[in-house]
């Protein structure tokens, strides 16, 4: 029951934009939003990845493991690079604390 | 005719521009794969700990293909809480994907069931490694890294619903901080732009704010309202 209606939810939900306006220019007011919405919905995702948890917001392993792969950034790292810092900084701190 | 050989898409041997980003779209899913993988696992074993069969487990992989509503609906269940709740809350955590799907519309051409199809290939991370920074999208890299992280995270999902413990704990590995790391990666050379900063930051404010006591997903969608500010130039 929930396997189906959240299935059929998210399939709809991915699906609307596509097939209601694919290939399509979007009006200049929507695009105008849709050229912000990375940025918005990116910085959105970083925060909630770092901090949310089952029992609420926490600071954890995760926040030095975000600090190494900023760090990684400001030092022109690849992509890969700064991915493995983070990993690999959030696993020490886990071993460690 | 010799102009058609020459307009094709591997000229001299050359893969073309096409080509080349479904291969840049793969490869830069690659990192992600390890840390889809090892969550797969984890979601399936945890699908088949809250009584999900495991053809079920991997049907609600192959269809919502989003971790965060799965893990969320799955351990509402596993915690003796209703169906309705479980839905809810799957739902809301899935909601950006309305204006996601929005944004990458453009580029998705064709039949409606080719848009419909490909739509599904869009998760956060595909999403976000076929941004091109400037509002547009690479649809090549959008299907690159797509289908790559759809059967890793599909196949894993199976591999943990039939029974396989998980070698390693993904969580031990930081492959949780994986996420966060990729989309700050992402997020880093649109910030040289002022108004996609202000933007981010209002952004990751009002996630802040909001976390503490929003059910999860809404302040994912309250933050993406923040690019609202662009329609107002």
């Amino acid at each position: 029951m929930v396997v189906i209606t959240v299935g059929a939810a998210t399939v709809a939900l991915k699906a609307v934009g596509p097939v209601l306006m694919g290939g399509r220019q979007l009006p200049a007011v929507v695009l105008g939003a849709t050229r912000l919405l990375a940025p918005a919905l990116l910085a959105a995702l970083v925060i909630t990845q770092v901090v949310a948890g089952p029992d609420g917001p926490a600071v954890d392993e995760r926040s030095l493991g975000l600090a190494a792969a900023l760090v990684a950034l400001l030092l022109r790292a690849p992509m890969l690079l700064v991915i493995a810092a983070a990993a690999v900084t959030t696993a020490l701190a886990r071993l460690i604390m | 005719m010799s102009a058609m050989t020459h307009a094709g898409p591997c000229r001299d041997g050359l893969p073309g521009r096409g080509h080349r980003s479904l291969w840049e779209g793969m490869l830069a899913a690659v990192p992600l794969s390890v840390a889809f993988a090892g969550f797969g696992v984890v979601f399936g074993s945890s699908a088949r700990a809250a009584g999900i069969g495991p053809a079920a487990a991997v049907v609600l992989s192959a269809t919502a293909f989003a971790g965060s509503a799965q893990f969320a609906a799955v351990s509402i269940l596993g915690a003796g809480g209703s169906v309705a709740a479980a839905v809810a809350a799957a739902v809301l955590l899935n909601a950006r994907y309305g204006p996601i799907g929005l944004s990458v519309a453009p580029v998705v051409g064709g039949a409606w069931w080719r848009r419909l199809l490909l739509g599904q290939l869009v998760v956060d991370e595909s999403w976000a490694i076929a941004n091109r920074g400037n509002g547009s999208f690479d649809l090549q890299r959008l299907l690159g890294a797509g289908a790559v992280l759809y059967l890793v995270w599909v196949t894993s999902t199976a591999v943990g619903a039939l029974g396989a413990s998980v070698l390693a704990d993904p969580k031990a590995l930081g492959l949780d901080a994986a996420f966060p790391a990729l989309f700050l990666a992402l997020l880093w050379p649109q910030l040289r732009e002022r108004r996609a900063a202000v933007v981010a930051a209002l952004g990751a404010g009002i996630a802040l704010v909001m976390l503490p006591f929003a059910p999860a997903g809404v302040p994912i969608i309250a933050a993406a309202a923040a690019c609202l500010l662009g329609v107002r130039r």
